[in-house]
């Protein structure tokens, strides 16, 4: 560009600067008027209305139910419990027949094979009981769940509800400091976190945007749902008797993730309240209308969007995982392998907030991804405590074809009750995932609120489970 | 595919054969791969009216689309080839304005005005149209590139109003088609618009803000005046002056940095600027 027209841009910019002071401050308000107004007389002259109005206007009618003051919580956490209870009692079978696939009849036909070809058996180990071990039991506990979950997700999605959860939130996000549109950008994250970092780009204030990426954590996100699903099914649904086994679980789950959406309410207050102080700004939410959803498309999309990827994710970070707890299990420095001295270091911390060493290296191991903390701790269980007769060595991710098998693991390791509490807490409550902190730090650009979105998390869920098993060896 | 666009217009299978629209059956869709495009598609359009439907409808990508706005927050970019033109689409986000300050206002608007698309499509909620029209206007004070998609005409159709798409087109001074992207509905024709905007077939006559008070006009005249002769090759001066009387931010940076200025040039010369350089609005 050349200097004269340097020179003219300045003019221009000058002469803006006096006519905005001549007409006044009311511009953008006037302007606004104008767009409306024309806008207004064009769709009069080509809108019509053909014949009698509509008498029944049901998308109205199902609004003022599941909006309302009295049945619109009710019926969401309802409608929640439903979806998960579908998930838990439907994924029971599958898993199983898969996990009795994969694990009981392909892996023996592997090891053979190997064996066969003369293997060596550091090779055998890392390849087969470690990345295809890990693979299969990733792939045998995620995908039942996520192929029933993520359709009927999906499908309240299309249909509309999503926005009338957000129509009953937005209150609470506004008198909690925040910005209404973060109920959109929560739902998001019960999806995927990272995703629902990204979609806080529809909340206009910095600030406001600020609070909804931090405490998007709090929103349970896909990798985090099998392992509460897990844990609720055999530890909790299991204090029912065996009919209720699949709703006490059910509501076991819808539990933590209210207990999410509260400390999400909770964080905004006190971050809009500390460092993150400001007005709360207003917006207007468009309640679209009902759609019926085109099911065989949402079945295919759900599937091939969320299912498959999710697990494709999971699959190639379990895999290295596999291969690396193999090989902490078979190193051994001084006599003792290296995953147990990391235990054995760990192991006061943990169980100071009624864990162990095993979880929080299982926790360690799957910052990369929540997905495989459930198969990391199995593993690394049978490892410290040389239960025998369930793993076939060393390291081994085994089978297990039932949630009593299981069990059975996790007593060997001293679990108990307060164990299995505190694991789905700090499920819920601990550093974002590494793709997430990532996308934090993009969406941001600054390395002290991703420290800050990473670590907040964390210290609350130390400071929580800490709080609950000093509590509850008081009553114990 | 002809079957459903009769079902619209409501044509004898006769009128079809002579139409371009009975072509629409050679639109290839290109996924993602869509290197070496002669045009340049941005869709823009309220929050929930469809444009993801569109972009997966002509792509053939399956761009996730659900029932709440906000959905779409950064661009998609597809591609399809079309009466032996390459095609390549961007998915903006969501907007009910251009003039506002959320970041995905920020990259519908920035694109619109420098990344100078071929053809603007504002796919419109023909339910909600009074509301829809506001970005419509906006969008035409930007561009004389624009193709109105009048869709979900048939939730406008439940509720029992009537849209009289050639009034409107007549209105707006641009194309308007009805569509229902939901099953495919008005594809062919919405691609021939397109077509025929791209290749300079339709010179259209875009509506000019009316309702303005006397005062405003007469500032925006004067600051247009100036804007022409330092820029004379600007495609929408009008509409930069009314940014700068509102003290937009982003567009005094754009004069000062000599972004404006590279856009007038690239306009008088009428080289095809390369779309995707002011793009990466958001990275």
């Amino acid at each position: 560009m050349n200097s004269a027209q340097t020179a003219s841009a300045n003019d221009i910019l000058a002469l803006a600067q006096k006519l905005r002071r001549e007409i006044g401050a009311d511009f953008h308000e006037k302007f606004v008027e104008a767009v409306y107004k024309d806008a207004s007389q064009i769709a009069k002259r080509s809108v019509r209305m053909a014949g009698e109005k509509a008498h029944f206007n049901l998308d109205s009618m199902i609004d003022r139910i599941v909006t309302s003051r009295i049945c619109g919580f009710p019926l969401m956490i309802a409608l929640f419990a439903l979806v998960f209870w579908l998930t838990i009692t439907g994924a029971n079978v599958p898993s199983a027949m898969l996990a009795t696939f994969l694990l009981d009849t392909i892996h023996p036909i592997l090891k053979e094979l190997a064996a066969s070809i003369g293997m060596a058996w550091w090779l055998d180990g890392i390849l087969i009981d470690g990345v295809y071990l890990a693979t299969a039991w990733v792939v045998s506990v995620m995908l039942p769940p996520m192929a029933i979950f993520f359709p009927l997700f999906t499908l309240l999605e299309d249909f509309g509800y999503l926005p009338r959860v957000a129509f009953n939130l937005d209150n609470i996000f506004k008198k909690s400091g925040a910005h209404g549109k973060q109920a959109l950008s929560m739902m998001m994250g019960f999806g995927c976190n990272a995703a629902g970092v990204i979609s806080t780009r529809i909340i206009d204030s910095p600030r406001e945007r600020l609070i909804a990426i931090i405490t998007n954590n709090f929103a349970l996100c896909n990798g985090r749902w099998p392992t509460q699903i897990l844990v609720a099914t055999i530890f909790i649904g299991a204090l029912a008797p065996d009919h209720l086994a699949g709703l006490i679980a059910a509501a076991a789950v819808v539990a933590i993730a209210l207990l999410g959406v509260l400390i999400t309410f909770a964080s905004n207050w006190a971050l809009s309240r500390t460092i993150l102080r400001g007005k709360v700004s207003t917006f207007s939410l468009e309640l679209p209308p009902y759609r019926p959803p085109r099911i065989l498309q949402t079945l295919y999309t759900s599937m091939i969007d969320r299912t498959i990827k999710v697990l494709w994710r999971a699959v190639v970070f379990a895999a290295p995982a596999g291969a690396v707890i193999w090989l902490s299990a078979n190193l051994q420095i001084g006599g003792i392998s290296l995953a147990e001295q990391i235990i054995n270091f760990l192991n006061p911390l943990g169980l100071l907030i009624g864990l162990n060493g095993v979880i929080l290296l299982a926790f360690l191991v799957a910052i990369p991804a929540n997905e495989i903390v459930i198969p990391t701790i199995l593993m690394l269980t049978v490892l410290t405590t040389g239960l025998s007769g369930l793993g076939a060595g060393t390291g081994v991710m085994f089978e297990l074809e039932s949630g009593s098998a299981t069990l059975s693991i996790v007593q060997a390791g001293g679990w108990t009750l307060l164990t299995a509490v505190n694991l789905m807490l700090f499920s819920l409550l601990h550093n974002p995932c590494s793709t997430t902190i990532y996308t934090i730090f993009k969406e941001t650009g600054s390395a002290k609120w991703t420290t800050i979105a990473a670590l907040f998390p964390l210290g609350l869920g130390f400071l929580t489970t800490f709080i609950v098993a000093q509590v509850w060896q008081l009553f114990a | 595919m002809e079957e459903q666009d009769n079902h619209i217009k409501n044509q004898s299978p006769e009128d079809c054969e002579g139409c371009p629209v009975h072509s629409a059956a050679n639109l290839m869709k290109l996924g993602v791969d869509m290197e070496n495009w002669d045009y340049v598609v941005a869709l823009a359009g309220n929050p929930n009216t469809g444009k993801s439907t569109i972009f997966n409808a002509l792509t053939g990508l399956r761009q996730h689309t659900g029932n709440w706005p906000g959905k779409t927050v950064s661009r998609a970019v597809g591609g399809f080839e079309y009466a032996d033109s390459r095609y390549k689409l961007v998915d903006l986000p969501g907007t009910y304005s251009l003039l506002a300050t959320s970041l995905d206002e920020e990259v519908a608007r920035d694109f619109i005005l420098f990344g100078q698309p071929d053809v603007t499509v504002v796919v419109v909620d023909a339910n909600r149209l009074e509301r829809n029209l506001n970005l419509v206007l906006q969008v035409l004070e930007i561009t004389d590139r624009v193709v109105v998609a009048l869709n979900l005409m048939d939730e406008a159709k439940r509720a029992g109003k009537d849209v009289d798409d050639r009034r409107l087109a007549r209105d707006l001074g641009v194309p308007v088609v009805p569509t229902v992207a939901r099953y495919h509905e008005g594809m062919g024709e919405l691609l021939a618009m397109v077509d025929e905007v791209a290749n300079g077939k339709v010179v259209a006559k875009p509506y000019r803000i009316k309702n303005e008070p006397p005062k405003l006009r007469d500032a925006s005249a004067q600051l247009v005046r100036q804007l022409q002769s330092v820029y004379p090759g600007l495609p929408n001066p009008r509409w930069v002056a009314l940014r700068l009387l509102d003290g937009d931010e982003r567009i005094i940076r754009a004069i000062q940095d000599g972004e404006l200025g590279d856009l007038s040039q690239a306009n008088a010369l009428a080289v095809k600027p390369a779309a995707d350089l002011s793009l990466e609005v958001l990275g």
